[in-house]
């Protein structure tokens, strides 16, 4: 048995030191010497024929070094690559780094300018003369799909369809006692991390090294070279310090092969950064989907049937995993619920706006708030406490491991345990006295409790299993432990953080397992000369995978260690035991060595066994067996204020199950993140076009990323149900909060606005929606 | 070009400038102090904040020929042999993730406790608003801040 005294403890991080100080490395502080700088220019116009491009103008501005066209590349970009194509049929449109001929979106880049500076670049973008034949802007799912539709690309404005049964469907809403149908929308988010994209490239001689403001340098290396033709060999990709992810750092973008391609041409080391307002029309976006939903169940609350009918907007072309991410959604609309049946459909559509892509939770918040919202609505149509409707058709944890409806098996979960103590840190049957209260005297400040009894499916992913998806890559990851002469350790992981606390996480792991200090361990990452193999940081992977991987090459170092401790003890390795930091001989624990000290013998190598290698080093490659599980129920209660829309958070309680914790500071800053993102979606972004596929929100003046004074305090708490798919019992927590939490607070608006006869607020409920909804209930308008 | 002199971090700088450069683009391009980073470009992220004379300015907002004759202080300056209270703080209450904002929100803290060194928690929500984080979901920031002012508080008493 191993004693642990690390896993569990609320170690502040290690990252902090340089974060706090300033000593940072984000990819725009890299100045290398003769370093120039990239503009791109970009199309002002959402769908057109480019008529000519010329950069003639801006080749003799002040300090310009080089200016180029999409034709200038035509020969060496390649197409912008998908790395799903979810059904053999589906359409994949060429994308090329720089248009050539057609725009499909504000924001696409058109050519681009290499300047001394980033000023003169930007000033001699204005001496390129872009001309356009303009061809309409396709803006709108439902209309693309219309017969007579413009087409977004010539093939059509369908991508694919992917169809997904279990069950008798027809059974089960045949004669159902109780059908509903909805249709809810989830609108078009811009991830906004804090730190805008850049990309640094150093050509010298045949090699490349390209800095990356980047989730996935692994990944990144092998496609970069797949598109460009460069050998992988001659590629190096580094994520130095990265500013937040949340999904759209997990991609393989124009600008990333353009400032390869032009390092590559000029010779001399090049940089681009964009601004928020160019990221904003540049970064994928996320979600956009109109989810129809169908609930069979029986009159007293048992669910029979779910169907789902999806439209998801890719957006104007299919990026890295574009069509994956509404089938990632999936197996998770059946949620925690039993059920007869199940039917899902989801057509990928094409507009002219920016392609969609992963966003935090990835097609798992899309479902998570349709099956939690379509329960809320089912509960106001029986006339049933929500939460009791939950209870009737929830797996109770006696069932696990459970394989539900949808064909995945949970290996854990306690969805009581969980909801219990939500309800009773919430106070919940006190404050629906409360709201009994209020409807009962016409407060005009209305009370509303929402529900949120979520799981999901992370730790992406059994490379089996996305084989079977047809997603184009495993979903391994792989560790290496280096032991250093002075007993001191280096961790090297193929995750990839940004901010999620590797360097001090994987420290602990590595602490316990090895039994060496916490201070005695350092973690490497995020270089691909470095960490040489690794499928990087999504989907909430890096320890349920990633942390794997470690333990597993902690093993090898101990299994090797135990080798060469019973050469330098001259006894057999039989009779050796491990307790964490040390081989010593069974019975005769004063004779052993620790495991610095079998280093630094190692290190020495004078008399090692016979046929040993003088090396403790191990490596480690990780494939799980299943997805991890976290569940938990949040509870949100709402003031809406009803004579103005206005909507208040009062309190929100999150109960969350992520299995065994390794800290808890770092698992609590991932839930408050989590639910600070979701609540963002229900109240207050939104990318929002014009007619003419302008994009209204480019600056964080338009697009309402919440600040502080726009958030709640949440009550966090946890239950821990180990998980049983993993050594270590852990289950992912970065998608959770984001996840679970949007549910939570739209069906509590709605449920305090039921009585005044509101179905439905659409995302994002702003004051001008709920006030709308109610006014529209009211007959007025 | 126009000739500018300030002092950064107690170190005095003399340069000639673009009219139009910004403070942030100065103090990262020409002074080299990158710890301040630029977030966006409409002044609403506040990761860029920095102390001009004493008081916290969003550098992507001020000239840095508004700047000539001025003392400013960078999260690179703040430190003076250990760290701040504030930073110590945000260390300890985990109040940064990936790092981005914390800059900006540290000095724009120290900012708020100089001028009201025992504030609520909804003052510290409301003297933040103008500072921006993707990660935290702000609660620990919040924390953190009102360590920072309550470890002031019991030094001064």
């Amino acid at each position: 048995m191993t004693v642990t005294t690390e896993i569990g403890k609320a170690r502040a991080r290690k990252e902090d030191a340089r974060l706090v100080t300033g000593q940072t490395n984000w990819t725009d502080n890299i100045v290398l010497p003769g370093m120039v700088h990239i503009a791109f220019l970009r199309s002002p116009m959402a769908h057109a024929r480019i008529r000519s491009v010329d950069v003639s103008g801006a080749r003799g501005a002040p300090g310009v070094i080089a200016a180029y066209s999409g034709a200038d590349f035509a020969a060496e970009q390649g197409s912008l690559p998908c790395a799903w194509p979810v059904t053999p049929q589906c359409l994949i449109p060429a994308h090329p780094p720089m248009a050539t001929e057609e725009v499909r979106y504000v924001g696409e880049i058109v050519a681009c300018v290499i300047a001394r500076n980033q000023y003169a670049a930007a000033d001699a973008l204005e001496k390129i003369d872009a001309d356009y034949e303009p061809l309409p802007a396709v803006l709108d799912m439902e209309a693309a799909l219309a017969e007579g539709s413009p087409k977004v690309h010539a093939a059509g404005n369908t991508s694919f369809e992917w169809p997904f049964a279990q069950g008798d469907i027809d059974a089960a809403f045949r004669d159902a006692p109780v059908v509903i149908e909805r249709t809810y929308r989830q609108q078009r988010l811009i991830p906004c991390a804090m730190e805008p994209r850049a990309v640094a490239c150093d050509p010298t001689g045949d090699d490349f090294t390209l800095w990356s403001s980047t989730q996935i340098p692994h990944v990144l290396r092998f496609l970069l070279a797949v598109v460009t033709g460069i050998p992988e060999q001659n590629l190096r990709v580094i994520a130095p310090d990265v500013g937040g992810g949340f999904g759209s750092k997990l991609q393989v973008t124009a600008e990333e092969v353009l400032t390869l391609l032009i390092g590559r041409k000029l010779g001399r080391p090049v940089k681009w950064t964009e601004s928020r307002s160019e990221g904003n029309l540049a970064v994928h976006h996320g979600r956009d989907q109109i989810q129809r939903i169908k609930v069979a169940a029986d009159s007293d609350g048992r669910l029979r049937g779910l169907s789902v009918d999806l439209l998801a907007d890719m957006g104007a072309y299919l990026m890295l995993v574009t069509p994956g991410v509404p089938l990632l959604g999936a197996f998770m609309f059946n949620a925690i619920y039993k059920m007869d049946a199940y039917s899902f459909k989801c057509t990928g559509v094409f507009t002219t706006k920016v392609p969609t892509d992963a966003y935090r939770g990835a097609g798992r918040p899309e479902a998570t708030f349709a099956i939690e919202h379509a329960m809320d609505d089912l509960a106001a149509e029986l006339g049933m406490d929500p939460l009791e409707l939950r209870k009737r058709n929830w797996i109770t944890h006696e069932e696990f491991p459970f394989t539900t409806i949808a064909g995945l098996t949970y290996d854990s979960g306690n969805y009581e345990a969980a909801t219990a103590k939500a309800v009773e840190l919430f106070g919940y049957d006190d404050l629906r006295k409360e709201q009994a209260a209020r409807r009962a005297s016409g407060d005009p400040v209305q009370l509303g409790i929402g529900i949120s009894t979520f799981t999901e499916m992370c730790g992406l992913a059994p490379s089996r299993v996305l084989g079977s998806l047809s997603y184009g890559a495993g979903g391994w990851e792989h560790a290496t432990i280096r032991m250093l002469p002075t007993g001191k350790v280096e961790v090297v992981t193929g995750s990839s953080a940004h901010g999620q606390g590797h360097e001090t996480a994987w420290s602990q792991i590595v602490a316990d397992r090895l039994g060496v200090p916490f201070e005695d361990v350092r973690v490497l990452h995020g270089d691909t000369q470095v960490a040489s193999k690794g499928m990087d940081t999504y989907g909430s992977r890096s320890l349920t995978v990633g942390g794997i991987a470690v333990v597993g090459a902690c093993d090898k170092v101990i299994d090797k260690a135990k080798t060469i401790a019973a050469g330098l003890l001259e006894v057999s390795a039989d009779d050796l035991e491990w307790t964490p930091g040390r081989w010593s001989v069974r019975g005769d624990p004063e004779q052993g060595r620790t495991i610095g000290e079998i280093a630094l013998a190692t290190f020495a190598a004078h008399n090692l066994p016979d046929g040993v290698e003088p090396s403790l080093d191990s490596e480690a490659t990780y494939d799980p067996d299943n997805f991890s599980f976290p569940h938990g129920t949040h509870l949100c209660a709402v003031e809406v204020d009803t004579e103005t829309g206005q909507v208040k958070i009062r309190s929100y309680v999150a109960v969350d199950d992520v299995g065994v914790v390794v800290n808890p500071l770092i698992v609590e800053g991932q839930v408050h993140g989590g639910i600070a993102q979701g609540i963002a979606q229900a109240l207050y972004e939104e990318a929002a076009y014009d007619a003419d596929g302008n994009l209204l929100t480019t600056t964080l003046a338009d697009y309402l990323v919440p600040s502080a004074a726009d958030l709640p305090t949440i009550v966090t708490d946890r239950t821990e149900t180990p998980a049983t798919s993993n050594p270590l019992g852990v289950k992912g927590v970065g998608e959770a909060g984001t996840i679970a939490s949007t549910p939570a607070v739209v069906d509590a608006v709605i449920d305090a606005l039921r009585p005044l006869g509101v179905t439905d607020v659409e995302m994002p409920c702003t004051a001008q929606r709920v006030w709308r909804a109610i006014n529209e209930a009211k007959g007025g308008m | 070009m126009t000739k500018v002199s300030m002092t950064i971090d107690g170190v005095r700088y003399d340069d000639e400038v673009e009219p139009r450069m910004l403070l942030v683009h100065y103090l990262r391009d020409v002074a080299g102090r990158t710890g301040t980073p630029v977030g966006c470009d409409t002044s609403n992220c506040g990761a860029c904040t920095v102390l001009l004379n004493g008081l916290s300015a969003k550098s992507c907002s001020v000239l840095a020929v508004q700047a000539d004759g001025a003392d400013i202080t960078t999260i690179q300056g703040l430190a003076n042999g250990e760290w701040h209270p504030l930073q110590q703080a945000f260390h300890e209450e985990h109040a940064l993730q990936c790092g981005y904002c914390t800059p900006g929100m540290i000095i724009a803290s120290v900012d708020l406790l100089r001028d009201n060194p025992n504030p609520t928690e909804q003052e510290v929500r409301e003297g933040l608003e103008g500072n921006l984080c993707r990660c935290t979901g702000y609660q620990n920031i919040v924390r953190a801040v009102m360590r920072a002012a309550s470890a002031s508080q019991g030094a001064a008493s």
